[in-house]
């Protein structure tokens, strides 16, 4: 365990130093992040007030907080790791990580909680400067707020695992970048990015319910502008951790399956 | 034309280079169609909840989409690649070559790569805008198409000039390339009318990031929403930065000391 914490310490110290070198690419990303959202934030509060100041009860300022908490939600649970995997495999540089006694994977997560407390101030000032230009209306529930704490950390592991799992294609094709669009495009409808998921049509729905997209970006989004009840809240939570199960159970298998067919192409 | 003659050649070149890659046509086809489907039914989930977006029926909603895609697909096909191997050739020297040759610079570091699959944003945008215009059918008139074609073709030069004052910076500067990924990352925020952003946005669209002239005030023109005098003034700024950037790539070209030969 000890052995474990070292190699975050010092995953943390390589990610903090490669972020202190490439400083463009941080502006980069952090742009990609906050013009999205801020596109479909304009979007629906031009459509709110061209229906007379309200859509399926949501006003502007309501879009204004929905679409700035998915932007800080979708910032807290996004990973990149499907880029890299392609390169780690067509580069062969993953022999060198699979020669270390331990799981690859660790040293992933502490990259990403690394550069997400990197950039997660920058974001928070983004966010509060869209705040006095948009003017979200927020009604905060306790509870819910409470809630939103083991949602968001439930959605940041079942993202994490479900990208990581998804990424592992890269052993079997070099393709993965038409993999990975069609995801993206999943993501944006059934996560509720393009839109909050009450004003989807109801098979989108219905989809959206099974699938994991809603429950790692759109639930912790809406649980914490407090427009859930507990029940719908328990019911969150409880499809997040069968999400899971599902995808540490779906993870082991497609790694272990992937390292057979694994040659190293490159290295 | 010297200048059609020598993008005709590369595009040539460009063919060549992937013919015998013909699998990537289906991917970049695939994937075009994909980036197509999600601005369609986006736009389809909008307007089940309205007829109208701030005066914009849903048929001049697609058309932008349509404009969108020719002019990012114009920009990825030619323009981004062109400027990128031009930054590539300041740093490491071999922009030499360009210069010795028989041949205008500006022209030949212009349309010097093409990414021919590209294509697919192209033919699927001007299909999308035909289906459009059909659409619009009685509304769009000769006077419509031509004040359409003109400023597309003023959005066109705006955005060229942009990006190659922008690739004309690395004579200078190191990092060039971030910032074309920058421009290019908010080119995105084109695909939907400037006039619904605030204001502060609006001008960032407008002049920064000259997208608007490339998507919105086409699409404009096809609605008959476009007035003389933004036509007017989007013709004085395509010149204005056409003659800048030829001025400012003379600058640049000076200063190129073939550092690394």
């Amino acid at each position: 365990m000890r052995g474990l914490a070292g190699i975050y310490v010092q995953q943390f110290k390589t990610t903090l130093a490669s972020f202190i070198q490439y400083r463009a690419a941080l502006v980069i990303w952090l742009i990609g992040h906050v013009l999205e959202p801020l596109i479909y934030l304009v979007v629906w509060s031009t459509v709110s007030r061209s229906s007379g100041g309200s859509v399926g009860g949501f006003t502007p300022a309501d879009f204004a907080a929905y679409f700035l908490v998915l932007m800080i939600v979708n910032h807290l649970t996004y990973t990149w790791i499907m880029y890299e995997y392609e390169y780690r495999v067509r580069q062969g540089t993953l022999s060198a990580e699979l020669l270390r006694p331990v799981h690859p994977i660790h040293s992933d997560i502490a990259d990403n909680i690394t550069s997400k407390l990197i950039t997660l101030p920058g974001m928070l000032v983004i966010a509060v400067l869209l705040g006095f230009i948009f003017r979200p209306a927020f009604h905060p529930v306790p509870w819910a707020m409470a809630a939103f704490v083991p949602a968001i950390l439930l959605a940041f592991v079942v993202r994490f695992f479900a990208e990581w799992t998804l990424a592992l294609a890269a052993f079997w094709t070099t393709r993965v970048s038409a993999l990975n669009q069609m995801y993206f495009m999943a993501a944006l409808f059934f996560s509720g990015q393009i839109a909050p998921l009450e004003l989807l049509p109801h098979p989108v729905r219905i989809i959206a319910f099974v699938l994991p997209f809603r429950w790692t970006i759109g639930f912790p989004t809406e649980l914490l502008l407090g427009r859930l009840t507990p029940a719908q809240a328990l019911t969150g939570i409880a499809m997040q951790t069968a999400w899971l199960a599902a995808s540490l159970v779906l993870m082991r298998f497609v790694w272990r399956a992937g390292l057979k067919v694994y040659s190293a192409v490159g290295a | 034309m010297r200048f059609l003659r020598l993008l005709f050649v590369f595009l040539r070149v460009g063919i060549l280079g992937e013919i015998s890659y013909r699998s990537n046509f289906f991917f970049h086809l695939f994937e075009s169609l994909l980036e197509l489907g999600t601005a369609l039914a986006g736009l389809a989930v909008v307007f089940s909840h309205t007829s109208t977006l701030a005066g914009w029926r849903p048929d001049e909603i697609v058309a932008l989409v349509g404009i969108y895609f020719l002019v990012s697909g114009a920009i990825r096909m030619v323009i981004q690649p062109s400027m990128e191997r031009l930054i590539e050739a300041v740093h490491e020297g071999t922009l030499d070559f360009t210069l010795t040759k028989p041949e205008d610079a500006q022209l030949l570091v212009s349309v010097q790569r093409v990414e021919i699959w590209s294509i697919t944003d192209i033919v699927l945008g001007s299909g999308v805008l035909s289906v459009a215009l059909v659409r619009l059918g009685a509304n769009v008139g000769v006077s419509e198409a031509a004040a359409f074609a003109a400023a597309l073709a003023a959005g066109g030069v705006i955005v060229y000039s942009f990006w190659l004052m922008l690739a004309t910076l690395s004579f200078w500067f190191v990092r060039v390339e971030n910032m074309l990924q920058i421009f290019s990352s908010m080119y995105e925020a084109g695909r939907w009318p400037v006039s619904f952003y605030p204001r502060w946005m609006r001008f960032m669209l407008t002049f920064l990031i000259p997208v608007a002239f490339a998507t919105t005030v086409p699409a404009q023109a096809l609605a008959g929403h476009l007035t003389m005098k933004t036509l007017a003034g989007a013709f004085a700024l395509a010149a204005a930065l056409l003659v800048m950037s030829r001025a400012f790539w003379r600058v640049g070209i000076r200063r190129y000391s073939s550092a690394s030969s």
